[in-house]
């Protein structure tokens, strides 16, 4: 580890932090929709990989439409990809909403199994409709390679591209949360149901729509992630794991929450895979998420609320 | 030779006719004997109660087509059909059609298990073609010792396994892993080597078997040695400090969707495989590249012993019956080819010992010849692996290899490699 200059140390360092923010992006932009879903109404959504692969098919598809019909607007296929997968992830929300998920909002535990099935009935629909071989998809060129900052330093252009994305949607997000009457509404409803619905406020349309926000949400970042993974039938299963960990670490209910353990968590992952092998990093970090949620078992942030 | 097989079905219509004006009773007696003999025949070459006919023959098919090894399963099972359907075509073995029972692993181990005793115990298949991982077929080896049956495995694997119940015709590790290291070591004047893999027991035993052979035998050196867990995505790491140790070599098994995220990482991270940096894989075939962008791994290396692109006869009619079968648009990988050799093996050796018997094939396979092989010729060892030549090839755009090297002779293999382990 010593044997490097001062300046090759330097640039390791600057490397490194820009890897854990890449991470942390990812992490972020991964767990989003499933901490709006589960934060905001109590569902556990186990489906939530497979709404990120319905989003990097949609992209494959419009690659593809671009390809054979417009080959000059190639370049911007991506950023509309993107639309398209919030459209088409989100109006599978609304549609998995009115169809199961509204009939079992009293009985939890049954939307984990009913959610975990409908992933299988995914998966298996996706494997009936693009093969069970995993697609490519190829970005534009603007997309790729790397922005050469010194010699020693190189920032990775879709790097930059999924933080930029991943802050854009998070201050959506909180936006329509914290500055919008519907956002008042979703958060009433968090607070006290009975009391919501009392007040006038249509409790099922809020939770409708809070279930399509998160399915879209998922729908643009399984997109984004056509740059940096796999997209098959089974690919959503990558990311289920990583994504509930961010959600429960940081506080079911809380946004912030799910925003500061994305950052502990991407932050000690990458510095720990730098000095150590992938796999030992890995047992490790999940050792420091056991450890703090046994002293912390409601996550790091919790919202004050009278039961 | 299986001609000679045939003699009796063949000409007994033409002699039937010839008898007919013949009188009665010498052709009764003639033509008596003929139902009895093939009854006979059937008795002779099945001893054992496996499910062979006067007429067919049933062997097992026992791969994933559900779950996550689906993506990697499914080239082999069309290759098996592929080579059943031309047997049958051939006239069959010992003069009978096989037929097939597929059973569906998963991408469960104990599944794995409990469809083998069935193929075995319940359908007494003449041989099983499946598996594809190496726990799948850790889970079923047991059951294939115990009832006796015959598997036939297609997958390069890390070796150091031997039974006399399968038939390895992929490579084992050293067979794929040595020559690769010594074409690169001359070829390219490679001096260091950074090893990386999944975290499970094919990658680590390989990584293991090029360490050995990098530091003891090529007196060159490891400069770094990563795991990954399967299912991996993340590898900015990893990648940072690949730039910074520099090594000539990347030496890869990485499998599965991690895969993808890696080549995807390392080419936005401004590695340049095709000038710039050697790259060497042994886990990514053709279909591998389908889902990783043949941009994205353009120039890299890759050592294993088919390639779709080879330029031999064998091979073109080979890939023209598989495209015809299943698609213009399909890729064949190096798996999907051993697996194509599985059934034409078993025919062979059924043929060589004359009988269907799980002992006497187990006895007969050491030495069973296919000059029929895409590949080219290979012949079994008495290890039950093959003896096959090495090949490095190059990744193209369009996702095929370019042959770049291939080994002068056939390669032993070595499941149990000394001074290896």
């Amino acid at each position: 580890m010593f044997d490097y200059s001062l300046g090759e140390l330097g640039s390791i360092l600057a490397m490194q932090a820009f890897a854990g923010l890449i991470l942390f992006s990812v992490f972020v932009l991964m767990a989003l929709g499933l901490a709006i879903i589960f934060g905001q109404m109590g569902v556990i959504n186990m489906a939530h990989g497979e709404f990120l692969i319905l989003g990097a098919y949609v992209t494959y598809i419009t690659q593809h439409l671009f390809s054979d019909y417009l080959p000059w607007a190639q370049p911007a296929y991506f950023l509309v990809a993107m639309v398209f997968a919030f459209v088409v992830s989100g109006a599978l929300g609304l549609i998995v909403e009115w169809l199961l998920i509204r009939h079992l909002y009293s009985r939890p535990l049954d939307t984990l199994l009913a959610t975990w099935g409908l992933s299988l009935i995914m998966q298996q629909v996706f494997r009936s409709v693009f093969g069970a071989r995993e697609v490519g998809v190829e970005l534009p060129d603007w997309l790729m390679g790397s922005l050469a900052v010194t010699d020693t330093i190189e920032v990775q252009i879709n790097g930059l591209f999924v933080m930029g994305l991943t802050l854009l949607i998070t201050a959506a997000v909180l936006v329509l949360l914290f500055r919008s009457r519907w956002g008042l509404q979703v958060r009433a409803v968090t607070a006290n149901r009975v009391m919501a619905g009392a007040v006038g406020i249509d409790t099922r349309r809020v939770d409708r729509l809070t279930f399509g926000l998160g399915c879209g949400v998922a729908g643009i970042a399984g997109s984004a992630f056509t740059m940096i993974g796999s997209t098959g039938p089974t690919s959503g299963q990558l990311y289920i794991v990583d994504t509930f960990l961010v959600v429960v670490f940081g506080g079911a209910q809380s946004l912030f929450g799910t925003v500061a353990s994305a950052l502990t968590i991407s932050q000690s992952q990458s510095a720990l895979e730098f000095f150590l092998s992938g796999s030992m990093a890995k047992v490790i970090t999940l050792l420091i998420v056991i450890g703090i949620l046994m002293l912390r078992p409601q996550g790091l942030f919790v919202l004050k609320l009278r039961r | 030779m299986s001609q000679d097989k045939f003699k009796p079905e063949l000409v007994s219509p033409f002699r039937r006719k010839l008898l007919m004006g013949a009188a009665a009773l010498p052709a009764l007696a003639l033509l008596g004997p003929r139902p009895s003999f093939a009854q006979a025949a059937t008795a002779a070459v099945n001893t054992t109660g496996l499910a062979v006919t006067d007429s067919t023959v049933t062997v097992g098919i026992l791969h994933s087509v559900t779950g996550t090894m689906a993506i990697s399963e499914t080239g082999s099972v069309q290759a098996e059909k592929l080579a059943i359907s031309q047997i049958n075509a051939a006239g069959g073995v010992l003069g009978r059609k096989i037929e097939f029972i597929q059973e569906d692993g998963a991408s469960d181990w104990p599944t794995f298990a409990e469809k083998a005793k069935k193929l075995l115990v319940q359908d007494k298949t003449a041989a099983v073609f499946g598996c594809w991982t190496s726990a799948s077929r850790k889970a079923v080896l047991p059951v294939f010792e115990q009832y006796n049956g015959m598997l036939y495995y297609p997958t390069f694997y890390e070796g150091l396994e031997q039974s006399k119940n399968v038939i390895y015709t992929g490579q084992e590790a050293t067979q794929q892993i040595i020559a690769g290291l010594d074409w690169v070591a001359k070829e390219k004047g490679a001096k260091t080597f950074y090893l990386l893999g999944s975290d499970y027991i094919w990658p680590r035993t390989s990584n293991k078997i090029a360490r050995k052979h990098i530091e003891n035998h090529l007196n060159l050196e490891v400069v770094g040695e990563e795991y990954f867990p399967l299912g991996h995505t993340q590898f900015n790491s990893a990648i940072n400090k690949i730039k910074l140790k520099k090594p000539d070599v990347i030496y890869a098994i990485i499998v599965g969707g991690s895969n993808v995220a890696f080549y995807k990482q390392l080419k936005a991270a401004g590695f340049d495989l095709e000038n710039k940096q050697t790259l060497l894989t042994i886990s990514v075939t053709e279909d591998e590249i389908r889902g990783i962008g043949g941009e994205n791994i353009v120039g890299a290396y890759a050592c294993m012993k088919y390639f779709q692109s080879l330029d031999n006869p064998n091979n073109a009619a080979f890939v023209k019956a598989f495209k015809d079968m299943w698609g213009q648009d399909i890729v064949i990988g190096d798996v999907t080819q051993a697996a194509y050799l599985g059934p034409w093996l078993w025919k062979l050796t059924v043929e060589k010992a004359g009988s269907f018997d799980i002992d006497k094939i187990a006895a007969a396979s050491p030495g069973v010849e296919f000059t029929g092989a895409p590949e080219g010729y290979v012949r079994i060892h008495e290890n039950h692996h093959l003896w096959s030549k090495t090949r490095v090839g190059r990744a193209r755009t369009d996702g095929q290899y370019d042959l770049i090297y291939e080994t002068a002779d056939l390669v032993e293999p070595n499941p149990f490699p000394k001074g290896y382990q």
